[in-house]
């Protein structure tokens, strides 16, 4: 399993349009996938699970990748959260 | 006449007739099935027809009003492809045994309250997309029946629009739009600005059935709806909106052209910016780049110094959004009259002249480091110059490019992307600066002119002190001469010079500059197209 902590820039937090995107990135690899928010947590595949984490600016966050392609998904997932969040 | 007061979101007056906007009023049956089976069948084809539906609107707002605000319609399709979603209207309709609409009602409200519930008011906005997508569904269940379209010119009145039921109506057919509820954030108001037409949000007592059809003004700048106003007001307002069709021509004529003199000598006409909210209008008044994005902002709404990351999203947002345009970042110019409590700059008796920008930079390289990794990070996003601000000496220039060479071999050695030919400016708003700009020349990439700071250095003449204001003359022949000095010097090394002090939006020196060989202008960018128009009509 792999996991990075990432602490969110954007002024809006993940917002409908990041989260979109992130369903979308998160969708591209086999691994599951799962966001962390203090105590709660969702399945980044979930659009409505990850709008729910309700992630805003200033919240550091983590994410767990388990699964065959989990490198690559590391690389591209966290690559995906400092470009976009 | 009645007046009603609600919050403007988009400027501009109007005139025209009110129609109110009313939805389908679909009520939603609850039957019990036989076949949970063939429900669920139902639904999903519903389901897939409010896709491709959405898809094709992705399509029309994508062409119409641009990839960022088509984006919503995207995020539409994501959630009725949610798989939760989907989980929740199947249980409903296998445990209750209800038809598909009553289940995705049903959905709805519940995805709806999580948003509702939360304390963020983007996300509690997000509720009405839920509803949005789920009433799209319920209305294909139910046999479909397509959403009113407005056929004469109208001021549109609703409660507040859906995205879906905005991209749907004539562009052309909309007039203003007045909500009775709403905000700042919501699709309405975005899309009016994109459209820029007039937009009132929480007009209270505008959702009157006795209003449509009646004759109305939107006034956009004040906020106000007058529903069949009388002639004093009609008359305040026809002046209003001629005013602002007068600027509209302006823009028209200057938009897309070049800045070229008569003659046909280019100047580059750039913006001053404060923070990436200015960038509306940037873009609004066709500046051909940035020539000065002040990076103070960041370090001002912060309680302590911004990180790499907070600074390099913004900094990449203004990138992208000019595209190839150059957008020129000044390094910090902290210190004389903006002060920073984090910093702990000790009090100074003349701070004009104290610890301020590139000493502080060069005092503690941290700091600057983080600013310049930063930037370098995101020049591989656009056109990206750095500009290092109070330059005294060749020494400083030597000592800042070493700090960018080292930041650089560091995104280097990991692998981060960076603008390897990256070019490196610095603002001359120093006598010294002005007087040894050969020697500064052989150094960097461009110059700026601070005329604001050169002028006050220059004639010993503090700008902040009201009782010289009336002394202190921004014309002097000394300041000319000076900005002459630096220009020729710059030429003779194959570097350009520009102005980006209030000095360049001043009309009146302007055949001065064009004379002098001044090649760029910045200035804030309501000025573009007054000087856009005075540079057109020099020789």
């Amino acid at each position: 399993m792999k996991e990075f902590t990432y602490k969110i820039c954007d002024e809006l937090g993940i917002h409908a349009r990041p989260a979109g995107l992130a369903v979308k990135e998160a969708g591209k690899f086999k691994s599951k996938i799962t966001i962390y928010k203090d105590e709660k947590q969702a399945d980044m595949k979930r659009l409505f699970a990850v709008m729910g984490l309700s992630v805003k600016q200033g919240d550091t966050v983590r994410v767990t990748i388990d699964g065959e392609d989990e490198e690559q998904a590391l690389v591209s997932i966290e690559g995906f959260f400092r470009n976009n969040l | 006449m009645i007046e009603l007061s609600g919050r403007s979101v988009c400027g501009g007056v109007t005139f025209g007739k009110i129609s109110i906007f009313s939805r389908n009023g679909r009520t939603v049956k609850r039957t019990h099935i036989q076949s949970a089976e063939e429900e669920i069948g139902r639904f999903l084809s519903a389901r897939d027809s409010a896709v491709s539906e959405l898809e094709v609107l992705y399509e029309k707002a994508r062409v119409e009003i641009g990839e960022a605000q088509a984006q919503i319609f995207a995020i539409h399709q994501m959630m009725l492809e949610d798989e939760d979603y989907n989980d929740s209207v199947k249980n409903i309709i296998s445990a209750q045994m209800v038809n598909a609409e009553t289940a995705v009602l049903a959905t709805s409200d519940n995805f709806a309250r999580m948003f509702s519930e939360t304390e963020d008011a983007y996300m509690q906005e997000r509720a009405a997309d839920v509803k949005d997508v789920s009433d799209r569904v319920i209305n294909i269940l139910s046999g479909g029946g397509e959403t009113k379209i407005v056929t004469e010119q109208t001021i549109i009145v609703a409660d507040d629009l859906a995205p879906s039921e905005t991209i749907q109506m004539d562009k052309e057919k909309i007039l203003a739009f007045v909500m009775e509820n709403g905000s700042s954030t919501s699709h309405t108001a975005i899309l009016a600005r994109s459209m820029n037409i007039p937009a009132l949000i929480g007009t209270k007592g505008v959702l009157n059935p006795e209003f449509n059809g009646k004759a109305a003004a939107v006034d956009g700048y004040n906020g106000k709806i007058y529903i069949e106003p009388d002639e004093k007001t009609a008359e305040m307002l026809k002046k209003k909106k001629q005013e602002k069709e007068l600027q509209r021509e302006l823009l028209k004529k200057l938009k897309d052209k070049p800045t070229v003199t008569k003659r046909g000598r280019k100047i580059n006409l750039y913006a001053n910016i404060g923070t990436p909210e200015d960038l509306g209008s940037v873009l609004l008044n066709d500046a051909e780049g940035i020539g000065l994005f002040r990076s103070e902002f960041l370090y001002l709404k912060s309680d302590d110094f911004p990180s790499e990351d907070v600074q390099f999203q913004a900094y990449r947002r203004v990138a992208e959004a000019m595209g190839d345009k150059p957008v020129i970042i000044r390094t910090l110019d902290i210190g004389a009259d903006k002060k920073i409590g984090y910093f702990n700059i000790a009090e100074e008796e003349n701070p004009a002249m104290g610890m301020r920008a590139i000493r502080i930079c060069l005092e503690r390289p941290t700091i600057f480091k983080t600013q310049l990794r930063a930037i370098l990070r995101a020049s591989a996003f656009g056109n990206i110059m750095i500009m290092l601000p109070m330059i005294t000496s060749v020494d400083e220039v030597e000592r800042s490019k070493t700090l960018i060479d080292e930041v650089k071999s560091e995104l280097e050695n990991s692998g981060i992307p960076y603008n390897r030919s990256i070019e490196v400016g610095i603002m001359i708003e120093t006598p010294a600066a002005a007087v040894i700009s050969d020697l500064l020349a052989e150094k960097v990439d461009f110059f700026s002119i601070g005329t604001n700071d050169l002028t006050q250095y220059v004639l010993a003449m503090d700008r902040q002190n009201s009782g010289i204001s009336a002394m202190l003359d921004t014309h002097h022949e000394a300041i000319l001469r000076l900005i002459k000095t630096v220009v020729d010097n710059s030429h003779k090394k194959g570097i350009w010079t520009g102005i980006c002090g209030e000095l360049g939006a001043d009309i009146e020196l302007l055949p001065r500059f064009i004379e002098l060989g001044i090649d760029e202008l910045s200035v804030s960018p309501s000025r573009i197209l007054e000087i856009r128009s005075a540079v057109r009509e020099s020789e």
